[in-house]
C-alpha cells in the first residue's frame, strides 16, 4: 500500500451531515469485480441529473474544485453499507485524505485500508475549514501525518487531529495489513488448538 | 467489576492484544456474498494466499439475484458475472456455498440463524453492514469492508479497537400492532443515526426480553442504522428453543454442553457500560420513516415535521433537503398517505413470523387498486415453510406478488425497484436517496404496517385494524 505521510491538495466541501455510502456509490456500480474505474460512479446521482448532464450545482462537479484531492464533510460521514466502493471510488476520483467531525465505523476502517486518512475535528474546526474554502473556493489544505496537523495551506491555524498509534504508523509505513497479521501465525494457530472442540 | 456478554465474547477470542494496539481477535465464522467478496478472492490469488479456515466460511449469493420464479436466465451480464465468480472461487478455495439451486440459499442474514450456524457466544463477521443481525443469538457480529473479508480469509482473524459498550434497556411491554421493527426505529429515532457510533449495543429489559427470536434479530438487524458496530442480546432459553435440531447447530450430548457453556455468557449483574439509555415499550406506537435516513421516523399518529424547528443549521439543511426529495410537505399526517408500491422483505424483515403477521392483514382482502405490493421471502427454507401454512395463497389471492428468496428491493441490485417518484411503503432497513431506485421514495415500516398500507393504498394505524 502507499504510504500516506504529508498531504497539501484542494478541498472541497460536501456541506451535507449523515452522507451514506449509498451516495457515494450507488448499487449499480457494486457490480464490477475489479475495485479500479469506480470514481466515475463517485456521487452518482447528485453529480449527474437524470438525462445524464452533469450538475452544475454539485461541488464536485465546480472548475475551482477540480483536482481536488481532500473531501470536506459534516458528521456521520459514511453512515449505511459496508461497501468498501466507497473509499475506492473516492480515492480512484483523486481523494486522499477527509475531513469530518465524525465518521461511520466501518466506513472510517475501509479508508485506513486503502491508504486514505479521515481526520476527525470538532465540529467548530470544522466549520472554520468550511468558511476558509468557501471564501476562497479552490484554496487547499495541508494535512502533516507524522505532527498530525490540519489547516489551510501556507499559513494559518493549524488544527490537532487524534489517531490511533497503530493506524498512522500502518498509514506512514504502507503496511500490508495480512503480512503483519501472518508474523503472528504461530499464535494465531496455538489459539486454534486451545480452543479446539469449540 | 463484572463483565458484560460483549466482554466475555471478546476476551474469549483475543488472539493478541497489547496495550494501545487494536487486538488481533479470532473470527469463528465468516460469511461471503457475491457483492462484497470478488476483490478479495482476487487480491488473495495474485498474493499467492490460501483461505485458512474454509470449515469457517459459508457463502450464498442474495444481494443480485432476481426473484423471478426459477430457473431463470439473470438479464444483468454483471450481476450473472458476480454470481458466477462466487460460485468459481467458492470451488477454488473450497468454500460451501449455498447456490441458487441449493434449498437452502437466501439473504445470508436469514440463513445464518436458519442452518444453525449463528451461535452464542461466537465472533461473526460478513462484508456487510447488515450482520449485527446475529447478535440476536448472543453472537458478537458486525459487518466490515472488503479488504478485512480479505484478511479474515487469509487469517482467520481481525485487528479490532476495543469498542465502547452501549445498554440500551426497553422495559414494559409493547401494546398490540406494534412490533420488534417499530422498537428499533423508535430507538433510532431517539439516538439518532450516529447515536451508537463506536458502540456495541447489548439489548436488554423486559420488553427485549420479552421477543422472540425472529424478533430479536429484526432489533439487532438494524443497530447498524444507529451507528451501533454490532447489536446482541444475552442468549436465554428461548435462544437454545430455537437453535435446537438445526442442521449446524451441536447435536444430542453435544448441544446440551454447548448450552452449559452458553449459560455463562449472560452480563454479570455488576457490569458496567459506557453509556446507558432507557425507554419504556407503552410509549411506543407503529412507526413510519418521513425522511432520508432511519433517523427520519416518527409515529403513525404524527405528522411530518417542519425543518424551521430545528435549531441545529446543519440539521435543519438536512431536513430541508429529506423533504425535498420525499415530496412532502411539513404538517402532513402520515396516517393517509398515500403510496404507490409495498415491499415486504429484507434481512429485517423477511422471516416466517414477519409473513405471518403480514398475511394476517392481508387475509382475506385485496390490495388497493394501483397499488403494487411483492412479498420476498428471505430464504428458501422461509418460503418452503410458507407455502407449507398457505401464506402464499393467502397473498396471490390478496393481489400480492409472491416472489422467490433475496435481498430484491430493499436496494435494487436486481431487477427489483423503484421507478422515479415512486412512494413505498417498505419493512427494509435503509430509506436512503435512491437506495431502492434514483428517486424512489422509502417510508420503513413494520411488516403489519406494509400489509395494512397495501389494502388501503395508503398508512393506516394498525392499532384500529381488525387482523
Amino acid at each position: 500500500m502507499e504510504p500516506f505521510r504529508q498531504l497539501t491538495a484542494v478541498a472541497v466541501p460536501l456541506d451535507r451531515a449523515n452522507v451514506d455510502t449509498d451516495q457515494i456509490i450507488p448499487k449499480q456500480f457494486l457490480k464490477s469485480v475489479l475495485r479500479s474505474g469506480l470514481g466515475r460512479g463517485l456521487f452518482f446521482d447528485w453529480r449527474y441529473l437524470p438525462d445524464g448532464s452533469p450538475n452544475p450545482e454539485f461541488a464536485l462537479n465546480r472548475p475551482e474544485y477540480r483536482g481536488a484531492g481532500i473531501l470536506l464533510a459534516r458528521e456521520n460521514f459514511g453512515c449505511g453499507s459496508s461497501r468498501e466502493h466507497a473509499p475506492w471510488a473516492l480515492k480512484d476520483f483523486g481523494i486522499r485524505a477527509l475531513i469530518a467531525p465524525s465518521f461511520a465505523d466501518i466506513f472510517f476502517n475501509n479508508c485506513l485500508q486503502n491508504g486514505m486518512l479521515p481526520i476527525c475535528l470538532p465540529g467548530d474546526e470544522v466549520d472554520s475549514l468550511f468558511q476558509a474554502v468557501s471564501a476562497a473556493p479552490g484554496a487547499q489544505i495541508e494535512i502533516d501525518l507524522e505532527r498530525q496537523q490540519v489547516g489551510p495551506a501556507g499559513g494559518g491555524r493549524k488544527f490537532h487531529f487524534e489517531l490511533d498509534g497503530y493506524q498512522k504508523q500502518c498509514l506512514l509505513d504502507g503496511l500490508d495489513a495480512i503480512a503483519l497479521t501472518l508474523q503472528h501465525a504461530d499464535e494465531i494457530a496455538s489459539y486454534e488448538s486451545s480452543r479446539a472442540g469449540h | 467489576m463484572g463483565k458484560t456478554l460483549f466482554d466475555k465474547i471478546w476476551e474469549q477470542h483475543r488472539v493478541r492484544e497489547e496495550a494501545g494496539r487494536p487486538a488481533l481477535l479470532y473470527i469463528d465464522l465468516h460469511l461471503v456474498h457475491e457483492v462484497t467478496s470478488p476483490q478479495a478472492f482476487e487480491a488473495l490469488r495474485a498474493a499467492g494466499r490460501r483461505v485458512r479456515r474454509p470449515e469457517r466460511t459459508y457463502a450464498t449469493m442474495d444481494h443480485n439475484v432476481p426473484t423471478d420464479p426459477r430457473p431463470f436466465q439473470i438479464q444483468d451480464p454483471n450481476s450473472a458475472r458476480q454470481i458466477e465468480v462466487l460460485a468459481a472461487n467458492c470451488r477454488e478455495f473450497g468454500i460451501t456455498l449455498y447456490d441458487l439451486d441449493s434449498p437452502h440459499q437466501g439473504i445470508v442474514h436469514v440463513i445464518g440463524p436458519e442452518l444453525g450456524l449463528t451461535q452464542p457466544g461466537m465472533t461473526i463477521v460478513c462484508g456487510d453492514s447488515h450482520t449485527a443481525t446475529h447478535g440476536a443469538l448472543g453472537a458478537l457480529a458486525f459487518g466490515i469492508g472488503t479488504s478485512e473479508v480479505e484478511h479474515v480469509l487469509a487469517t482467520q482473524c481481525l485487528w479490532q479497537r476495543r469498542p465502547k459498550t452501549m445498554q440500551i434497556r426497553v422495559e414494559g411491554h409493547l401494546p398490540e400492532g406494534v412490533s420488534a421493527k417499530d422498537l428499533i426505529l423508535y430507538i433510532i429515532g431517539q439516538i439518532g443515526v450516529g447515536g451508537a457510533t463506536g458502540c456495541v449495543i447489548e439489548y436488554a429489559g423486559t420488553a427485549v426480553r420479552a421477543l422472540s427470536m425472529e424478533e430479536r434479530m429484526t432489533v439487532c438487524n438494524m443497530s447498524i442504522e444507529a451507528g451501533g458496530r454490532a447489536g446482541m442480546i444475552a442468549p436465554d432459553g428461548a435462544t437454545y428453543a430455537w437453535l435446537k435440531g438445526r442442521p449446524k447447530a451441536p447435536q444430542g450430548a453435544a448441544f446440551d454442553r454447548a448450552v452449559a457453556d452458553w449459560e455463562s455468557l449472560a452480563g454479570d449483574p455488576d457490569a458496567e457500560f459506557d453509556r446507558q439509555v432507557a425507554f419504556r415499550a407503552e410509549q411506543i406506537a407503529p412507526q413510519v420513516s418521513w425522511g432520508t435516513n432511519p433517523g427520519m421516523v416518527t409515529s403513525i399518529t404524527g405528522t411530518v415535521p417542519n425543518p424551521s424547528e430545528y435549531h441545529d443549521p446543519v440539521a435543519r439543511r438536512s431536513a430541508e433537503l429529506a423533504l425535498e426529495y420525499m415530496g412532502l410537505r411539513p404538517g402532513t399526517p402520515l396516517r393517509g398517505l398515500a403510496i404507490d408500491r409495498v415491499f415486504i422483505g429484507s434481512c429485517t424483515n423477511s422471516r416466517l413470523s414477519d409473513l405471518e403477521t403480514a398475511a394476517r392483514y392481508a387475509a382475506g382482502r385485496k390490495v388497493a387498486a394501483g397499488v403494487r405490493a411483492m412479498v420476498v421471502p428471505g430464504s428458501r427454507q422461509v418460503k418452503a415453510e410458507a407455502e407449507k401454512r398457505g401464506l402464499d395463497k393467502i397473498f396471490r389471492a390478496a393481489g400480492f406478488e409472491w416472489r422467490e428468496s433475496g435481498c430484491s428491493m430493499c436496494l435494487g441490485m436486481n431487477p427489483d425497484i423503484l421507478q422515479p417518484g415512486e412512494r413505498c411503503a417498505s419493512t427494509s432497513n435503509r430509506n436512503f436517496e435512491g437506495r431502492q431506485g434514483r428517486l424512489g421514495r422509502t417510508h420503513l415500516v413494520s411488516p403489519a404496517m406494509a400489509a395494512a398500507a397495501a389494502i388501503a393504498g395508503h398508512f393506516v394505524d394498525v392499532r384500529e385494524w381488525p387482523h
